[in-house]
This record gives structure tokens, C-alpha cells and sequence, in this order.
């Protein structure tokens, strides 16, 4: 535990809405060491982009709060740190990127300024030195032409490039924790492809750990060294890839993989893909029991009274389901 | 910004002003009475004279040749004469348009600085008692007419509290430091009247853009970025919500003349606003003509300086 650099204890992010409190991060606990590769999956709506949001306070409060738990920041909490110190976190320790390039980059500032800014922010460059330094960094995330293309708007990139600018961006105070957010979800297959490598090579220069949060179970397997699944507001499964893929112990995971398109069997087999019954249960005031219980196959009347604790069913591999 | 775009625009905007003169001259000639009606029940002039100095001045052309002999002069400098004031209208103009320029111009920059950051801060704290309170205010202010602010005003500072002077004047006695005390008391309240008013209006505007921006992704972004609070909204939010606005305050113009016609009118201002409400009880046509038209040209001004400065503000449009 000693190389841990996020710990996530039962955070609780509310909602207040006019149908009543939604539970979208109903206690979950996640942690990351320092240089690893976390996935967090889930269908939409589970919790996924607000657990992102919430280490970097990046929740509109009112209406979000806060309702308990931790963020243990290399050892210190973040959630009761005001904006000033939570400014010195944010891009220089812990930095995103979102999953829309089209409209993460602000349309009146050259992709330049925009990285400039964060630089001067924190490393108090003067503004020559922080464009070239955004030049190097779009060099970096192989734009071509950086030197000319940092006087561009982000207009002038296709949807790809700005997602490398979101990235330069991101790593240009050498963050400790890359969070991205869904980055390739909004992006063309190859392209997808193209992002994930660059992510993996940017990992190997700087050393940072990535919090990876996507629906995409195929992206989790090939690039994550963990993966906490998560269900409704709560984590449901935790394991390393490896046990994840091979064992895995939740109903709801073994669902989410299943359901991923495979081109080779589903052209030999003519299988119909397999999909999860139902949809995901109302966040406001969730029935007591486990909250996959209406969908699960498995489910039984021990499901329905209370919610299963999440136990240890092998080395860092622990499951919230009583069977 | 091109040098061949603003010629262009500058080309553009002739058309434009030309039909704008040909609906105002021709709705000017369908109006009832002109400067020689008072000669024609006036019994000690003879009918023949009458009719004489009417085709001296040609007003019984047609309306299309009496254009034609406007338009002709304007192109030569030659504006007309007042028949009213027997002076120039050029002069005339000239003597009246820079207080109209400063009175509004000042509204106007009163009401740009009362409705930026009272829009703004409203705007970054929707449904807060401050929003409330703002919003409220800016509902009052925008319903209440100008007249009737105006008039209430001079009842209370200039009747009651006998602070300010009821009546704006253009020959101060004063000179030097009194001068500009005396101009600034008097222009106090005709200044406020129409930039509150137009404040009013705009802080709604800037609210509905900030919000608007507020919520888009990039502002998230640079919330990511650790720039701290103020620097997110005046470079992120301020800076996009501007855009809107700026259209919206040119646009406006035409009714801040309009409101400026009124003010003048309560507050005596000598402005071209006076001047043109004095020139239509009198008939005359060539002051009301000019005037409209100086109008009309501001309005085009304008407008042609709100594109100038939407694409300065907004990268992504390009003029071509």
C-alpha cells in the first residue's frame, strides 16, 4: 500500500434533484498506485463520470454534495480542501480528459493559448517559453507540424487531433494521474485505436497512472492492469484483468462480457449478440437489497433484503453478489 | 479582417442607405403639411405668392423628382435649409449631434458597465437571492417606461430635493473645473434614465449567455486546469458570452435613439432627438429628412461595428 497515490473510502456523491435525491456514487471504494492502469466500466449512467468529476471537484454543487467518504490524495483527503489548494492539485497532479474533443476546447483560444495557460498557471513560464512548450507537447502526442499548428483554433482540428490536444494538455504539467474519461467514445474506430496507443506511449515517457473509465470491455482488456466494475452507484466487481476476464464472479459482469461483439464467432456461429434484460434501476431512493437483483438470473429473496457486502474471492479479486 | 471585407461592408451598406432614404423621403412627401402650409391660411400673403414660392422650392414636383433633387444636393454637401431655424441643416445638425453622441454614448457605457457584472455574477449563480434581486430589478427597469422614470426622477431630485437642475442646458455660464461640475449634474439624469434602462434589458441578456456558456465542456476543462475560479469565468465564460451580446447592444441602437428622442424630449436635452420632434411640430421637412437620416446612418455604423467586432471575438467566423 505504500505506492497507493489515489484512495477512494466509501465516497458518496448525491444529487439534488426535483424528484428527490439521486444516489449516482452511492459508497464506492477504488484505489490506484502510482504508474497502474485502472478501468472503471459501466453501463451509462452507473456513477462512472461522476466518481471522475468528484476527485477533482469538478461537481456543480448545488446541486451535487458530497454526503461522506474520502479521497485520500498520496494520504491526504481532498474533500475538504478549499479551492485555492484544490487548484494546486488539479493539471499539476491529477489531470483529465473528457470524452467530447468537439467541445472540451474553448472555440476563442488557440490550442497554444490553451495549454500555455495551464503551464504559465502552474510553472510560471513566461509566454514564450509556455508556447513552445505547447508546441512540444503537440509534438509529443504526434501533431503534425506542431510548431505552426499551436497558432491554430481547435476548429481547424479534426475530432482526433483535439482529442491529442485534450491530451496534451492534460500531460503538460506532468500530471501523477491521467483520469480519461470515456476518450474514445466519441471518436471513429481507428481513431479509437490510434488514442488508446497514444495513451499507452505517453504512459511509458511520463510514468503516470491512468484511471480509465469506458464502456468498452474490449479497451479494459488490452490496456488495463485492473478493473473495478461498477453497477448503479456501487462497485460490484474489483480484480486484475487477467481473473476479471477469465473468472469472472458478479452476474452483471459476466453480462457485460458477454455482451462484446466478437467478429469471429458471431460470423461463423450466427449467434445474436447477448444483451442484459432490463435497465438500470431508479437512483433516487434504491430499493435495499442488491441493486442488480431485478436483472439478475441468479437473483433470490437474500438478494432483494440487503445489499451483499463486497467479500474477497481471491488475490485483489473481491465481489459484491452472495454467490 | 481584411482591408477587401471592410470595403466591402462599406460598399454594402450604400444600397442599403439609399433605400433607406427612398422610403423616408417618400413617406415624408405622403405626410400631411409641409413648411409653406402655414403661407397658404396665413391671409395676408396672396394665393399667387403662396404658390410662386412653392414652385420656387418645388414642392409640387413629383416625389420622385424631388429626390432625385435631394439625393443630387446631399451628394454635393448641400443638406438643406431650415425653414424653421433659417440656418444650414448641416449646422444645425452639427451644433446638436454631439451632445446626443455624448448623452447616449455615456447611457450606454452606463448601462455596458451596470449589466456586465450584474449579468455575469447572476448568471455564475443562477436562482441565488443575488440573481433574484438582480432579476427583479432589471424586470422593473425594463418595464418601467422612460418617461415615466424620467419625469419621476425630476419630481424627486430636482422638484423635491432640488439637487439637480430640472433642465439641461447648452450655454453654461461656468468655464474651466465648474463647467465640467455643472455638466456632469445635469447630465446626471438623463444619462441614467435611458442607461438603466438599457442596462435592465442587457443584464438579461448577459445572464441567458453566461448561463449558456456555464455549462458547455470547455469550462469544465479549464475548471481542470487549476486556474482558479475567476480566471475560468473572465476568460472562459465572459470572454464567449461577449459574443452574443455585442450583436445584441448594436442591434439595439435603433431603440436607444429611439429612447433617446424621449429623454431629450423630458429632459430639455438640446439634442438631435429635440431637434427632430421641434422640426416635425414645424413642419420642417428638410431638418426631419436630415435627422432621420443621420439616424439611419448610425444604425448602419453600428452595425457594421458589431461585425467588426464579432469576428474579432469569435475566431471561427471568417470573412471572406
Amino acid at each position: 500500500m505504500a505506492d497507493t497515490l489515489l484512495d477512494i473510502r466509501d465516497l458518496k456523491t448525491w444529487f439534488a434533484t426535483d424528484d428527490g435525491m439521486v444516489r449516482a456514487v452511492d459508497g464506492i471504494d477504488l484505489h490506484i498506485d502510482r504508474s497502474e492502469t485502472v478501468g472503471v466500466v459501466g453501463e451509462s449512467g452507473c456513477g462512472k463520470t461522476v466518481t471522475a468529476r468528484s476527485i477533482l471537484k469538478l461537481i456543480d454543487m448545488p446541486p451535487g454534495r458530497f454526503e461522506g467518504g474520502q479521497i485520500l490524495w498520496q494520504g491526504r483527503d481532498l474533500l475538504p480542501l478549499g479551492a485555492a489548494e484544490m487548484d494546486k492539485i488539479r493539471a499539476r497532479e491529477i489531470a483529465i480528459v473528457f470524452q467530447e474533443p468537439m467541445t472540451s476546447l474553448n472555440p476563442v483560444y488557440t490550442v497554444g493559448a490553451q495549454i500555455a495557460e495551464v503551464l504559465r498557471e502552474h510553472e510560471k513560464l513566461t509566454r514564450r517559453q509556455a508556447i513552445d512548450r505547447a508546441a512540444e507537447m503537440l509534438s509529443l502526442v504526434n501533431i503534425p507540424n506542431a510548431k505552426a499548428r499551436v497558432h491554430d483554433y481547435p476548429h481547424q482540428f479534426s475530432g482526433g487531433m483535439r482529442q491529442r490536444v485534450m491530451i496534451a494538455l492534460a500531460l503538460s504539467c506532468r500530471p501523477k494521474l491521467l483520469i480519461a474519461d470515456e476518450p474514445t467514445t466519441a471518436l471513429d474506430v481507428t481513431i479509437q485505436a490510434q488514442i488508446l496507443e497514444l495513451m499507452q506511449e505517453m504512459k511509458e515517457r511520463f510514468g503516470m497512472a491512468i484511471m480509465l473509465i469506458t464502456h468498452a470491455m474490449g479497451v479494459v482488456a488490452e490496456t488495463c492492469q485492473r478493473v473495478t466494475v461498477m453497477y448503479a452507484g456501487k462497485v460490484v466487481e474489483e480484480a486484475p484483468v487477467d481473473a476479471l476476464f477469465g473468472n469472472p464472479r458478479h452476474p452483471y459482469t459476466q453480462g457485460l462480457i458477454r455482451s462484446i461483439p466478437r467478429v469471429d464467432r458471431a460470423a461463423t456461429h450466427k449467434e445474436r449478440l447477448e444483451a442484459i434484460p432490463g435497465t438500470v434501476p431508479s437512483l433516487v431512493d434504491p430499493p435495499p437489497g442488491c441493486r442488480f437483483a431485478r436483472r439478475c438470473r441468479f437473483a433470490s429473496d437474500v438478494c432483494r433484503q440487503a445489499m451483499p457486502p463486497l467479500k474477497q474471492v481471491g488475490p485483489g479479486h473481491f465481489v459484491r453478489c452472495v454467490l | 479582417m481584411s482591408r477587401q471585407y471592410l470595403i466591402r461592408r462599406l460598399m454594402i451598406a450604400i444600397p442599403s442607405l439609399l433605400g433607406i432614404s427612398i422610403v423616408l423621403f417618400t413617406v415624408l412627401a405622403l405626410a400631411p403639411g409641409d413648411p409653406f402650409g402655414e403661407l397658404a391660411s396665413n391671409p395676408a400673403i396672396p394665393p399667387e405668392v403662396a404658390a410662386s414660392l412653392r414652385a420656387k422650392f418645388g414642392l409640387d414636383d413629383p416625389v420622385w423628382t424631388r429626390y432625385v433633387h435631394w439625393l443630387v444636393a446631399m451628394l454635393h454637401g448641400d443638406w438643406g435649409f431650415s425653414f424653421a431655424s433659417r440656418i444650414d441643416v448641416d449646422t444645425l445638425i452639427l451644433q446638436r449631434l454631439p451632445t446626443t453622441l455624448i448623452v447616449i454614448g455615456a447611457a450606454q457605457l452606463l448601462a455596458i458597465l451596470v449589466a456586465l457584472p450584474v449579468g455575469v455574477l447572476a448568471g455564475t449563480r443562477p436562482y441565488s437571492l443575488f440573481d433574484q434581486i438582480a432579476n427583479t430589478l432589471a424586470f422593473i427597469g425594463f418595464s418601467l417606461p422612460t418617461f415615466f422614470t424620467g419625469l419621476l426622477l425630476i419630481l424627486i431630485f430636482s422638484v423635491r430635493l432640488d439637487w439637480l437642475p430640472m433642465v439641461y442646458r447648452a450655454d453654461l455660464g461656468a468655464t474651466g473645473w465648474r463647467w465640467f461640475v455643472e455638466e456632469v449634474k445635469q447630465s446626471i439624469m438623463p444619462v441614467a434614465v435611458l442607461g438603466l434602462f438599457q442596462g435592465a434589458s442587457l443584464v438579461r441578456y448577459v445572464r441567458s449567455a453566461v448561463l449558456d456558456v456555464v455549462r458547455l465542456d470547455y469550462v469544465t476543462t479549464a475548471r481542470s486546469k487549476g486556474i482558479g475560479e475567476r480566471k475560468v469565468i473572465t476568460r472562459h465564460v465572459v470572454r464567449t458570452a461577449l459574443i452574443p451580446v455585442v450583436t445584441l447592444v448594436a442591434l439595439q441602437m435603433p431603440v436607444v435613439f429611439g429612447g433617446a428622442i424621449v429623454t431629450e424630449q423630458i429632459f430639455r436635452v438640446p439634442g438631435i432627438g429635440s431637434l427632430l420632434i421641434s422640426a416635425m411640430l414645424s413642419n420642417d421637412t428638410p431638418v426631419v429628412m436630415a435627422v432621420t437620416f443621420v439616424f439611419a446612418c448610425l444604425v448602419v455604423l453600428f452595425n457594421l461595428i458589431a461585425d467588426i467586432l464579432y469576428g474579432w471575438l469569435d475566431p471561427r467566423i471568417a470573412y471572406r
